[in-house]
């Protein structure tokens, strides 16, 4: 049973599209080289997103890895801030220090995003701290990997959070490859990652990560859990990366994934099952999605117009913000 | 003036930062145990109580982390390493985000922690609990590195710390506790990157940070008894650092020599020396010194801790050779920690 109104549906549906259809359109113009970062796509990762930050309020905090343009957009971040750092380009979120991995907002509550695997997993346990002392209802959600469950940090953390109960939300978006390792000969087969979360003593559970309703609904609970004062809460999505790693192409050809498994995962696309489900339950139709796709490729468009116009950061004031 | 002793002087400017202001915190292991870092934290655990001064599980990369991510959101944690030595498990943290934070996000937010690592060395601490982390941390911009080695300094440095926006690597050698010095009932800050002369002289000038201060003073006493005027400064913050002062002395002087608990190599007092070579070249009447731990890692056996570390016997041998004076050494010196006995 959903809990979800027609009005949320497409709210969350419009959010996943504007998402794609800004990275498609920058993973088209990557190839031209004016973008001069290494950029990670999260095309087809769109429904971990955008459900979870449905549930937040806004004024919790989110924090993400290197995967980190969906998170940032679905939280609020500015598009042309997102491009800007893209484009190295002064406006950019960053000033154009920190390229596609340290996307983040403060306004909004995206306060950082990291490359080094697991490092924002403890920084958003910080954060929940911080607000566990205040008493704050405010919380805290981390968005991160499957690879970054191997690493010490995301273990020292979640102890952590458990020891001293705090209002944090660990997202993880399994989407089964680090780089090119598949999860299977990186983690224990048969047992999954929500479960071993378990052991360490908070409540996890797995949602298909591609059905942003469910990933909805599943986070709905998880942020009253940490409302309420009783500790952290794991989420584990499944999921699937549709582009290479890091970069804007396809990788099937590299003969590390097939196609038959990108196919598989393209017909599980986030953003063609909701709509399917918006325009079945009446929330919008065929047309409405056209008039949306276009009116999102009209905004990328300007917002990257905008961008290539407006000026380079000054070599002279390199050293701005070091300390 | 009241005379404290260097653990006084940091429990008394954590508590007094603490009363003022209600977002600074301590954590670390053993912050609330009855030791209390050797006193350091004992008065704000009875002050504050478990709130504001906690204990915290075994691990140092994520309550680094975990510090950083409070900091984001208004606090001002202290986080406490009882051994500097650890704070390598927490290198990527400091390196990779703290010193990096306020820059690769764009200037609009810091994260002004404090972390204390205590340096242990002496009583056969061995390898791995007497190094200090100072040179390497200091490589990174976006951190201050502090090394005060009197009471005020430590008290005035935290004080600093506590009122800006940076990430502080504040370390204190444990050789400095138990040492008294005057320190200001008040809150009187000590500036980051402004060096303390410590004796005025002619002749030479020593630069000794953290316990080496101590021992470049002894050595200068020696020194005199030789008939070689020293001047002696304590950089008190490596990072920044206080190029000025150190290019006036050795331009003054024409003479350096640099004392150092962290090996030569790629170290502070390669640092320094360099700093001469730059900015003083004209100026030096004979080559730079470096007094240094030997090139290996620290040792446990007596006889051998004292041959790896610096103390003012090897400092004033080694003033005596830069300005190629005729008088020896009658007696050697030990360090200035030759009576401890404890606590670790």
């Amino acid at each position: 049973m959903t809990t979800v109104s027609n009005d949320q549906l497409v709210a969350m549906l419009r959010a996943m599209m504007r998402i794609r259809c800004s990275e498609e359109s920058l993973a088209k113009r990557y190839p031209e080289g004016e973008m001069r970062t290494p950029t990670h796509f999260s095309i087809g990762q769109e429904a971990m997103a955008v459900g979870v930050c449905a549930a937040l309020k806004q004024d919790d905090v989110i924090y993400s890895g290197h995967r980190c343009h969906a998170h940032y957009l679905a939280q609020g971040g500015s598009l042309l801030g997102m491009v800007g750092e893209l484009y190295g380009r002064e406006i950019g979120c960053a000033r154009g220090r920190g390229g596609s991995v340290h996307l983040n907002s403060p306004e909004v509550g995206v306060m950082a995003s990291a490359a080094i695997m697991g490092e924002t997993i403890a920084v958003a346990v910080g954060s929940a701290m911080a607000f566990a002392m205040d008493r704050s209802p405010r919380v805290a959600v981390t968005f991160f990997g499957d690879g970054c469950v191997e690493e010490g940090i995301f273990h020292e953390s979640l102890n952590f959070a458990v020891v001293k109960k705090l209002p944090v939300l660990f997202v993880c978006e399994n989407n089964f490859y680090s780089v090119n390792s598949p999860l299977r000969l990186r983690q224990p087969p048969d047992l999954a990652i929500h479960t071993r979360a378990t052991s360490y003593g908070l409540p996890a559970q797995q949602v298909d990560g591609n059905d942003v309703v469910a990933v909805y609904e599943a986070a709905t609970t998880a942020v009253h859990h940490l409302r309420a004062g009783n500790g952290p809460y794991f989420l584990e999505g499944l999921t699937y990366r549709w582009r290479e790693h890091v970069g804007p192409l396809f990788d099937t050809d590299q003969g590390v994934r097939s196609q038959r498994e990108l196919d598989f995962w393209m017909e599980q696309c986030p953003i063609k099952r909701a709509s399917a489900r918006a325009q079945a339950s009446g929330a919008c139709t065929e047309l409405d999605l056209r008039r949306w796709w276009k009116e999102f490729g009209q905004e990328i468009d300007a917002v990257v117009e905008q961008v290539r116009n407006s000026p380079f950061p000054k070599p002279e004031n390199i050293l701005d913000g070091t300390y | 003036m009241r005379r404290l002793k260097y653990w006084q002087a940091i429990s008394e400017g954590l508590v007094q930062c603490m009363e003022k202001d209600a977002s600074i915190f301590i954590a670390g292991g053993g912050v609330d145990d009855p030791r209390g870092i050797f006193g350091t934290t004992l008065e704000a655990h009875k002050r504050f109580g478990a709130e504001r001064v906690f204990d915290i599980p075994n691990c140092e990369n994520a309550f680094t982390g975990v510090a950083l991510g409070s900091a984001a959101v208004g606090k001002r944690p202290v986080v406490v390493h009882a051994r500097n030595d650890f704070m390598f498990l927490a290198a990527d943290q400091l390196i990779n985000l703290a010193a990096k934070w306020k820059y690769m996000f764009g200037g609009r937010t810091s994260v002004p922690v404090l972390f204390r690592g205590i340096v242990g060395r002496g009583w056969g601490q061995g390898a791995t609990h007497s190094q200090s982390t100072h040179s390497m941390f200091a490589h990174f911009p976006g951190l201050y590195v502090a090394t005060p080695a009197f009471p005020d300094d430590a008290k005035g440095l935290i004080v600093t710390a506590l009122r800006g926006h940076t990430p502080v690597i504040l370390l204190e050698n444990r050789a400095c506790y138990e040492l008294e010095g005057d320190v200001p009932e008040e809150m009187v800050p000590v500036q980051f990157g402004k060096a303390r002369v410590l004796r005025e002289g002619r002749d030479i000038t020593i630069v000794g940070a953290s316990l080496m201060a101590y021992e470049a003073l002894r050595a200068s006493d020696i020194l005199r008894e030789c008939g070689v005027s020293a001047e002696v400064l304590d950089p008190r913050s490596i990072r920044p650092l206080d190029r000025e002062t150190i290019v006036a002395s050795v331009r003054k002087t024409g003479r350096l020599v640099v004392a150092d608990t962290s090996w030569s190599l790629y170290g502070f007092a390669a640092e320094v020396a360099a700093l001469a070579a730059e900015e003083a070249w004209d100026y030096l009447k004979a080559p730079v010194r470096r007094v240094t731990p030997l090139d290996c890692p620290a040792p446990v056996s007596k006889v051998l801790e004292e041959a790896f570390h610096p103390s003012p016997s090897t400092i004033a041998q080694a003033c005596l050779s830069v300005v190629k004076a005729e008088a020896a050494l009658e007696k050697s010196v030990g360090d200035v920690q030759e009576r401890f006995r404890g606590p670790y």
